[in-house]
Order: C-alpha cells, then structure tokens, then sequence
C-alpha cells in the first residue's frame, strides 16, 4: 500500500495500521486484506463484485471494518456488500470510501450495503465519505443502503461526507419491526461547485418500532444540497425527521421531509431549518477574539462536528 | 482608563430618526467597579454595544487607553482587552461550553475550565461537555455566559443585566461571584444593572435616562436621585 492510499485509509476510517478485529481492504477494485475471526466469516460474493458478513448470534464488542480506497484514475465500480447479524449481537461496522483522483477521468463507487439485523441485536454503522485529489476528474460516491431490522433490534448509521466528493447520491431504505429502532446521523459540507442528494425512506412497520433522521450540513460556494426523506408510520410508533442546514456564499439547500401516519397511533414528526449563520453567534464570538471569518469557521466545524 | 466624548447614536424608527443616547461624555477610571443604572430604553445597552463595538455610534470618539477604537471592530477591541457578557446569551448548535470557554481563556488559562463554572455556581461535570443549545435553560446559559466572560480576564469587562433570567436561589451566589471579581481587581468592571445588591458594592454609579447621563458619582450621590425602593428617576 502507497502513501496515498494509506493517507485515504487514514481519512475514512482513522487506520494507520491494520486494524483489530475482522477486516476487509478493497483498494482500486481488488482485495487488498482480509481477516475473518471466531465470531465474523467474510466471503466473497460469486456472483457479483462484493463481499458477505456473517456475524454469529450473541457476538459482542466486535468490529469489522470495511473501508474501500481508490487512487486510479478513471474507475467506476459498483460494489455490493452484505452483513448478516444474528441474534443478541452489539458489534461496529466501518465502512468509507476514499477516493484520490489526479487524473481527468472520472472515478465513481457506488456501495450497495445491505443490512439484516438479526433480533435484539444492537449495530453500530459508521461511514465516512472522502475524495481529494488535483486532477480534473470527477469523484462521484453514489451509497445506497437498505436496512432490515428484526424485532427489539437497534441500528445507529452515522455518515460523513466532509470533502472533496463532487457529487452523491446517498439512498437509504428500511423496515423496521416490532419494538426496533432506526437511528440516522448523517454529516454533510459541500463547496465548489458540488452536488449533495440524501433519500431516506423508512418503513415503520412494527408496533413500537421508532426511527430519528437527523441531517446537519453546510453548503458553501455554489453547491447545492437536497434532503428527501420519506417517514411511513404502518403501526403503533414514534417516527421524527430533522434537516438543518447552514448555507454560506451562493449555497443552495432544498429540505422536502415528509411523513406518511397510515395508522392512528403513529405519531410523526418533522422539522427542517434552512439559513445561514447568524449574526448574533459571529457576533458572540467576534467578542471573544476571533475573526469574522474565524469565527465561521468554528461555527461550521462545531455545527458538523 | 476608558473614555466616551460626546457619544450620539440615532437609529431609523420607521422613517424617523430616533436618539438612543444623545451626546454622551464619560470617563470611567482603571480598576473600578462602575453600575450603570437607570430606567428601561434608557440607552444602556446601547452604550454597553458602542463600548464592544457592537452598535457603532453616529457620532462622538471612544477612547480606550490613550487609543481611539471608535473605528474599531469588536474582534480589534477583544484583543485589546474588552469582554462583553450578552444579556441574552447566544446559542450554538454544536459548540460545547468547553468549547467557550477553552476559546476565551486562550493558551494561558490560568484556571481549569471547571473552576470557572463552579464559580457561578454550576457542576462543572454536568456541564463541561453541554452542547449550549436549546436544551439549556435561560438561567443555565446566563451563568455559562458569566463564566466565559470571565475566563477572559479581560483589562475592562462589560455584563448587561448578569442578573436577568438568574432564579433567586442563584442570585447571592451571583452577587458573591462580582465581590469576588472586586476584590481580585480584575481591571475595570461596567454592570449594567437594575439590582440594589449590586449596585452596593459599585465604587461608583453612572445613571443614564432618555439616552443621557444624568449623573456619575458615588452611591451617596446618586441613590437619593430615585425615590423609595423602586427605580423611578426624578430627572424623567
């Protein structure tokens, strides 16, 4: 592995060394490292580019880590990766894709990740989006992700799109049973000239069952944001979707949150709040020494921290 | 040593200019502990702002230790050692009061961030690591905000109305936290303030109705100017 692509392993998943626990490093459309332990079995799909994760019942405080680098210019992948977690778990799934483009061609990975979230299981999904790179050529990272959760389960996603990806399409999908909860965090700043979309569809199905999306990004330059997302309350539970969003310079964010109660005792929530910093916070810190400028700075970095 | 010459400071009123402070001349020494006091609208947080940088005035010079800063912005006027207190404390989705504090202590703090918050009374434990956003009440905020004010350690340090929004249990505390800025001298203290408790331990007063000066002098000299336990001037 070169400097490059242990600089973009660094930025997605914090590793500067192999990490511990399973593993799988796909870098430039091949494996480039992989451990399976006692409790974790990862296999390569025969019919499709992309990996399996089987994750036994009752495995605790284990992670697995999945990071993809690119550093060739002009590769377009799609990528499918399952993870089957069995019952009683409470494990950590890292996933990111870094991208460093110096050519002019454009490079794209779009990851297919499913999840099957075995009963009373607890997940938790991090994912870090990240490109660089001082070529001409595009990054594009188009995720989609479709959640299953069985009863009593839990998944947090937490996602984190900071630079340098022109553009992404991220798609997320989920059902969620009985007494189950779907928690979503994801992170966004975009500037220059590029294009953000996020889609979540979540599917309330079980009685008790609660999700919370929350979205806080930051559109600088002339980029341009849309948040959809789409909550269906099908049975007794408690749903809330939340987009706040900072725009600076000529930043577009567009928010179009909707909530669908098809049963009497869902109870629905949605909130979106577009604008820029306010001027009483720079204000505020301005009185403390800082610069204007500084002062967004820190107000940006603390609102996607 | 800070002086104002012949501050003025109009805004637009729907159409029609309207005098804030009209021709304010003040001059408030070192290492003195100063109230201003005086009727609500009467122009004492405006002068507070102009004294930050905050509000610029339409007219007249602020001199602040031989230098005039009336040009100056606010971040110019922090540096030379002017702190500010808000009387209605900004929130910051994301910024943690360590955050702040850690901001306005800078790289010689000379106390822990926890001593600060003790100081006004909150468990620096459970509120270190606090987002200062919505979910912190009024009270919560106004004493962080003390708290952050003070870690400065700023040369002339400015509170508007500290006492606004502090529940009565947290009041004397309150009290104690100035006497105990009094006593350590920290520079020059303004409190813009309606309370007999504060202003008692004041070195001096400075009572601004209808945008002017009324009058600046000790408590002997300026308490008789209102009437009976309420802050009615006799000069309205």
């Amino acid at each position: 592995m070169d400097k490059i692509q242990e600089n973009l392993l660094a930025e997605i998943a914090g590793l500067h060394e192999i990490p511990t626990g399973a593993y799988n490093i796909r870098a430039n459309g091949e494996g480039a490292g992989r451990r399976s332990t006692e409790h974790i079995e990862i296999t390569t799909k025969q019919d499709k580019p992309g990996i399996d994760i089987h994750i036994a019942d009752n495995t605790v405080r284990e992670s697995v880590h999945i990071p993809v680098i690119i550093s060739e210019t002009g590769l377009t992948e799609s990528v499918y990766n399952d993870f089957f977690i069995g019952k009683n778990c409470d494990v950590t799934i890292i996933a990111g894709c870094g991208i460093h483009n110096c050519g002019t061609q454009k490079s794209e990975h779009d990851g297919i990740h499913t999840f099957f979230v075995g009963e009373n299981s607890k997940v938790r999904y991090v994912e870090k989006h990240y490109g660089e790179g001082d070529g001409n050529g595009e990054i594009v990272l188009n995720p989609q992700t479709i959640v299953h959760l069985a009863a009593g389960s839990y998944l947090e996603m937490d996602t984190v799109q900071i630079k340098g990806v022109d553009s992404t399409i991220r798609t997320t999908v989920a059902d969620v049973a009985d007494n189950a909860t779907l928690i979503i965090s994801e992170k966004i700043m975009t500037h220059g000239k590029q294009h953000a979309e996020t889609d979540f569809t979540v599917d309330l199905n079980g009685e008790g069952s609660s999700t919370n999306v929350i979205s806080r990004s930051v559109a600088r330059d002339d980029s341009t944001q849309l948040f959809k997302s789409n909550i269906r309350g099908n049975n007794k539970c408690a749903g809330h979707s939340e987009c706040d969003a900072i725009i600076m310079d000529n930043g577009q964010v567009g928010a179009v949150p909707k909530v669908e109660a098809n049963c009497v005792d869902a109870s629905l929530i949605h909130e979106a709040a577009i604008g820029k910093i306010a001027g009483e916070q720079i204000i505020k810190l301005m009185s403390l020494g800082l610069t204007e400028e500084e002062a967004e700075e820190m107000i940006v970095n603390g609102f996607l921290k | 040593m800070l002086e104002l010459q012949n501050i003025s400071y109009i805004v637009d009123d729907e159409g029609k200019d309207k005098d804030i402070l009209k021709d304010v001349s003040l001059k408030l020494d070192d290492d003195k502990f100063f109230v201003i006091t005086g009727p609500n609208g009467g122009g004492k947080s405006s002068l507070a702002k102009i004294i930050a940088g905050i509000y610029k005035p339409t007219s007249g010079k602020i001199i602040y230790d031989g230098t005039d800063i009336t040009d100056m912005s606010i971040t110019d006027r922090a540096k030379m050692g002017i702190g500010f207190a808000f009387q209605q404390p900004v929130r910051f989705k994301g910024l943690t009061v360590k955050d702040l504090l850690e901001l306005a202590a800078g790289k010689e703090m000379k106390a822990s961030a926890c001593d600060y918050l003790s100081e006004v009374g909150l468990c620096a434990h459970d509120y270190i690591n606090r987002e200062i956003n919505a979910s912190l009440s009024g009270g919560e905020l106004k004493r962080i905000e003390i708290a952050i004010t003070i870690a400065r350690g700023t040369k002339l340090t400015i509170f508007d109305e500290p006492e606004a929004g502090i529940d009565l249990w947290s009041f004397s505390n309150l009290i104690k936290v100035f006497e105990d800025l009094k006593k350590k001298t920290m520079g020059s203290i303004i409190i813009i303030s309606h309370q007999e408790r504060i202003i008692n331990i004041a070195d001096e007063l400075i009572l601004i109705a209808n945008g002017e000066v009324v009058k600046q002098g000790t408590k002997e000299e300026i308490m008789p100017l209102f009437t009976g336990t309420s802050f009615k001037c006799k000069f309205k």
